[in-house]
């Protein structure tokens, strides 16, 4: 039993085995196939070995148990059956673990995600440590498939089945407390006695002795309703008509996955766990082979490898960021500051011209640090140390040893060259200018500065502790190190970068102002509200673009429209619509005044019936919902094309990212270009040029898609 | 600035002085009002925190800090540390506390500037901070003797009869005590006897707190005093931020002062809420280096610490009068005369207290008597007395006042072209403290 590759073996004098999993040259574990190959022999040995009385499983890993099944293994598979073929494999190991004639013991530090929890879920004990870094989830759902290692069946059995259902469901990683509490695991020991705490465990479960279940689980709201619904199948019911009602209402049926998990643990837990394994096996071939499945998973690869990319191509060095300095305290500086502090770690000092300004932005941090505290994720003398490097300011001072500046102030080209000036002036001669602007060319903004190398875009979203994405524009005179300090600075705020160039509206708002413009053509043609926002909701997008509109101010759109249609040209015209609303002192849900209602009970739910006199319309014209959606994302995805084209994005890859990030494309077509390559080049050129000839130029295919359905290439490779 | 003292500023010069780099404080509030909820930890923070930044100091260059609070909190006693720990100051920057009534931050500066001169730090900061809108609310000694007794009751029995002896009264909480801990005497009664004794009138007491709030309230329209005091915010950051001291009297009339009854003797008392420093809340801190770092780190320091002196005196009569036997001790060790001083600010913990000082300042008799020398320290000329106000009219958060009247001294000193300063405070159980700065 010496010479593993994949883990150590070691008998202890106490009769108890140790297998340490320690895949070699990864920086963590992943489940592999050769791996359980190589186990599966070792654990019959153990089986008929009398000097073993108990078996601990382990990670060889620092930080980290098993972080999931390694996925570039689904991507090898061909057919569904293939997929089965691999799911059950896995389930005869699990199951001959689960059968074993001697207690085995988990003990987990660090994430323990996916097939790694499976694994610990066909032990007879868990034990894990207290570590921030210790996490237990079943993310599969997260990548359109499910936990095919008998995690629909162990889970819904251990901690029962309305809890199992939102843990697949979501994906959602729990903490070592939440785990406890839901009697995922035995114990929660620190790190240092994480070994002592399985081999008592593993000699508890050979003495027989019950396990405990925390008293105050069976009193919880959990508890009662656990014992309500889930011992009888009336209850069960209950809880799969809640789960499907759910899901439907959360994927429009776009993703076939949660459906699948819900109606395996329904399967499992009514006929048995044969049946139920049999059900995970099939589904899981499905769903693996799907073409959501692979979106989804070339979306993790992307990202994957972004979290790698220090955005440059040469090998220039980032600085160390230790100072950030934000002005503006409004909702883009608050955010940016919240991020730079909470997440990031960074000292900030944040300037406003009035100290209510900065009142605001301490409090939207305060807010947010708070929330965490009153639930107990942090204590409070934590949550004030960590507020305690956000301060404030209305003059320059603290601003010395700043190392970036992010500004945030009104998109008014003066007030920014202005904002450059004062900079270079007050902070160091090494300070990187950093300007959220969303609408003006960053080369522009760089006309004002002594030292234009050090001036860059960075584009965040609102709300920016909740949009995963930051556009990065460089000019053609901003500096590598600049770039590539502020693609770390993103990470370390736990954002995704993608880096751009300069260009009017940049990537995102460039892609999304036709798809956007194109919904206002729909409207002013006469063509209800809510039936655009709910076709687009349909297609996958978590908002239609009227609420975005709405959301983000008919006024900012109004600001970028007329520099794209300075850019571009006719097919960027703005709507003659949200000039009128303009004109209405429609500004969208900051002045309760949008195309929905703010008064009253349904905040922005209900349509404002007058926008349409204000745009003399009624709105009573038909286009298939089918039409609107396509129409939208043809648009965005040729306009994409075109940014790949003329150089705006570094990649197709950042295209796609990008656009699922920042604007919310749905996932489970891969991004703009990926779904372009899934329909087929041709396809697409095709369906654009059906709607130039209905509805004019705007449709015209980017010549890029012309030469590509020429030579039959696709995006991605 | 007389020739006398240019001699002696040159001459000292060839010394690497006790610089003050720079100071800063939170507006002072009134009990219960901005900051009601922050401990005095938090305003410490906030305020040393702050000063950082105005000073654009790294963190890293800071090696001790040297803070006090009169009213301490139980769970956190060394208030210094937690502030290193509470902020994102260097974890290895050393920290102490320290404890001297009203006059803490004159002794948490005097702490740090031994360990300067004696080469011990190059950098630190110095402070104090009091809140007395979050004291310490604790039991009464019965039920606190029984819950010590009960940790060490082994069985039900036992416990119960610890229990048996309580009484519904020793259940109920206890405000922090008032009285001092060894005369039994509150200090409203100290400063009552005080004026009794000397005959010291309602009027010119409340003549004193009405100059006070003037000169107060001026300095403030005259944005002196904007560069030395933070805004302040607070948690959770809704309430508008705090610019000003929310005590200061902006229209005050003597009149006014005359409408209140006497606050501690009910009956024949001078004392009234208006010519008493009230209760209040805030911190103020200041930057201390070496001078050769300070200038090698390119800073112009506000001003240097000349000399410094402490006194203790009886507690149960005459305790406020510390100034009186500090002042001269500290002219004396920087062999100068009240004469030789272009500002003096002292305390104003009562206006009963700060007269019967400007009294003994200029008397012979005190001068021989208590100070066993012939000749008075000196009349106080009231043009250089307390010219921006003083406690009656800033408030008095105890361990804030002695750093305020500091970094306010050397600022005035400045705007005033340089020269010498004297600043001076009593304290509860019968101390002075009196500190010489000098600008250049």
């Amino acid at each position: 039993m010496s010479d593993n590759t994949f883990f150590t073996f070691e008998q202890q004098d106490d009769g108890i085995a140790v297998i340490s999993i320690d895949l070699p040259g990864e920086s963590q574990n992943v489940l592999k196939m050769e791996f359980i190959e190589e186990l599966q022999p070792v654990i019959e040995q153990i089986k008929t070995d009398s000097s073993i009385k108990g078996l601990i499983i382990k990670s060889g890993k620092e930080g980290s148990f098993i972080a999931g099944a390694d996925i570039t293994m689904f991507g090898k598979v061909d057919t569904a059956e293939d997929a089965e073929q691999l799911s059950s494999s896995g389930h005869r190991f699990f199951n001959a673990l689960e059968q074993l004639n001697k207690p085995v013991v988990a003990a987990i530090h660090g994430a323990c995600l996916g097939g790694g929890l499976e694994l610990a879920l066909a032990c007879s004990g868990r034990v894990i440590t207290d570590s921030p870094k210790t996490k237990l989830g079943l993310p599969e759902v997260q990548l359109g498939v499910l936990p095919g290692g008998g995690g629909t069946q162990r889970l819904p059995r251990l901690v029962g089945i309305a809890p199992s259902l939102d843990m697949m469901l979501t994906g959602k990683q729990l903490f070592p407390k939440q785990a406890r509490k839901l009697g995922l695991v035995d114990e929660v020991v620190p790190q240092a006695n994480l070994m002592k705490a399985a081999r008592k465990c593993v000699n508890d479960l050979r003495k027989g002795k019950e396990k405990k279940t925390p008293v105050s689980s069976y009193f919880s709201v959990k508890g009662i309703q656990k014992l309500l619904l889930e011992t009888n199948p009336l209850g069960r019911n209950i809880i799969f008509d809640q789960a499907r009602k759910t899901v439907q209402k959360k994927t429009k049926g776009n993703y076939p996955a949660p459906k699948k998990i819900i109606e395996c643990v329904e399967k499992g837990m009514a006929q048995g766990m044969t049946a139920g394994l049999a059900i995970e096996a099939r589904n899981f071939g499905q769903l693996v082979v799907s073409r959501e499945a692979k979106a989804l998973i070339s979306v993790f690869f992307a990202t994957t490898d972004l979290k790698k990319d220090n955005g440059i191509d040469s090998d220039a060095e980032a600085i160390a960021i230790n100072k950030v300095g934000v002005l503006g305290g409004g909702l883009m500086g608050s955010g940016i500051a919240y991020v730079s502090v909470d997440k990031a770690k960074k000292q900030v000092r944040i300037k406003d011209v009035r100290t209510e300004g900065v009142n605001g932005a301490l409090n939207y941090s305060w807010t947010l640090i708070a929330k965490k505290m009153k639930k107990r994720i942090i204590s409070p003398s934590t949550a004030r140390h960590t507020m305690s490097y956000l301060t404030g300011t209305t003059d320059y001072s603290g601003f010395k040893h700043v190392d970036m500046v992010i500004e945030a102030v009104f998109e008014d080209i003066k007030l920014k060259h202005q904002m450059v000036e004062e900079v270079e002036q007050n902070c160091s001669e090494k300070t990187i200018f950093a300007t959220n602007t969303s609408s003006i060319p960053i080369t522009t903004i760089a006309e004002a500065a002594k030292r234009p190398e050090q001036v860059v875009g960075l584009h965040y979203f609102s709300p920016v502790e909740k949009m995963p994405l930051v556009e990065i524009i460089a000019t053609d005179k901003t500096a590598d190190w600049v770039i590539t300090t502020c693609v770390e600075l993103a990470k370390t705020q736990g954002k995704t970068p993608i880096v751009v160039n300069d260009g009017a509206g940049f990537y995102v708002n460039r892609i999304l102002a036709p798809y956007i413009n194109e919904a206002g053509i729909l409207l002013s043609e006469g063509v209800a509200i809510e039936k655009l926002d709910k076709a687009m909701v349909k297609a996958g997008f978590p908002v239609g673009p009227i609420t975005l509109l709405d959301e983000v101010g008919i006024d900012v759109a109004t600001k970028v429209a007329p520099i794209l249609q300075d850019a571009f040209g006719e097919r960027m015209a703005t709507p003659k619509a949200f000039e009128k609303l303009k004109e209405d002192d429609r500004k969208g849900k900051k002045n309760k005044r949008g195309f929905y209602q703010y008064d009253g009970k349904s905040k922005g739910k209900e349509v404002d019936e007058s926008v349409y006199s204000v745009l003399g319309v009624s709105p009573d014209k038909h286009v298939d919902a089918k039409e609107i959606s396509e129409r939208g994302l043809l648009l965005m995805a040729n306009e994409a094309a075109r940014c790949l084209d003329e150089g705006i994005i570094r990649s197709a890859r950042d295209g796609d990212i990008g656009a699922i990030f920042g604007i919310g494309f749905p996932p489970f077509h891969g991004g703009p270009l990926r779904y372009m390559d899934s329909l087929g080049i041709e396809t697409v050129v095709e369906r654009l040029q059906y709607y130039q000839k209905q509805h004019g130029d705007r449709f015209a295919p980017a010549e890029i898609l012309l030469t590509m359905k020429e030579n039959g290439e696709n995006f991605h490779s | 600035m007389s020739e006398n003292t240019t001699k002696k500023t040159t001459r000292s010069k060839k010394e690497d002085r006790v610089a003050i780099v720079s100071g800063l404080r939170t507006p002072f509030a009134k009990q219960a009002t901005h900051f009601r909820g922050i401990n005095a930890i938090e305003l410490g923070k906030m305020v040393v925190n702050e000063l950082m930044q105005k000073t654009e100091l790294e963190p890293k260059l800071i090696e001790r800090v040297v803070f006090g609070q009169v009213v301490v909190l139980p769970e956190a006693p060394n208030i210094a540390r937690e502030i290193v720990l509470g902020t994102p100051m260097d974890v290895h920057t050393d920290a102490f506390s320290v404890s001297r009534a009203c006059a803490t931050s004159f002794q948490s500066v005097a702490c740090l500037a031994e360990s300067i001169m004696v080469g011990d730090v190059s950098v630190g900061i110095a402070g104090g901070a009091d809140s007395s809108s979050v004291v310490p609310i604790g039991v009464s000694k019965k039920l606190s003797l029984a819950l010590v007794d009960l940790q060490k009751a082994r069985t039900m029995g036992q416990k119960l009869s610890i229990l048996k002896k309580l009484r519904f009264k020793d259940l109920l909480p206890v405000p922090p005590a008032i009285k001092e801990y060894s005369t039994g005497l509150t200090m409203g009664q100290n400063a009552e006897q005080m004026a009794r004794d000397r005959g010291i009138t309602r009027q010119e007491q409340d003549e004193l707190a009405h100059r006070s709030h003037t000169l107060a309230a001026q300095a403030w329209e005259e944005g002196k005093l904007d560069g030395e005091v933070m805004t302040a915010y607070a948690e959770p950051y809704t309430k508008d931020p705090l610019h000003q001291d929310n005590i200061v009297r902006f229209d005050s009339t003597l009149d006014g002062y005359a409408k209140l009854r006497p606050a501690f003797d009910k009956k024949y008392g001078t004392l009234t809420a208006a010519n008493s420093t009230p209760l209040s809340d805030g911190a103020a801190a200041v930057v201390l280096m070496k001078e050769s770092q300070a200038k090698a780190l390119g800073y112009e320091p506000l001003g240097y610490i000349k000399s410094y002196a402490f006194a203790a005196i009886e507690a149960d009569h005459d305790m406020l009068m510390g100034p009186s036997y500090a002042t001269p001790k500290a002219l004396k060790k920087a062999k100068l005369k009240l004469s030789d001083l272009d500002l003096i600010d002292m305390h104003e913990a009562f206006a009963a207290q700060t007269i019967s000082n400007i009294q003994a300042f200029g008397s012979t008799k005190f001068a021989k008597e208590h100070l066993g020398q012939r000749t008075k320290i000196g009349e106080i000329d009231m043009d250089k007395f307390n010219v921006l106000g003083g406690s009656l009219a800033y408030g008095h958060p105890f361990a804030a006042t002695g750093a305020r009247m500091i970094t306010q001294t050397l600022n005035e000193l400045k705007r005033r072209g340089g020269g010498l300063g004297l600043t001076t405070a009593c304290a509860a159980g019968g101390l002075g403290a009196a500190m010489i700065l000098e600008v250049e």
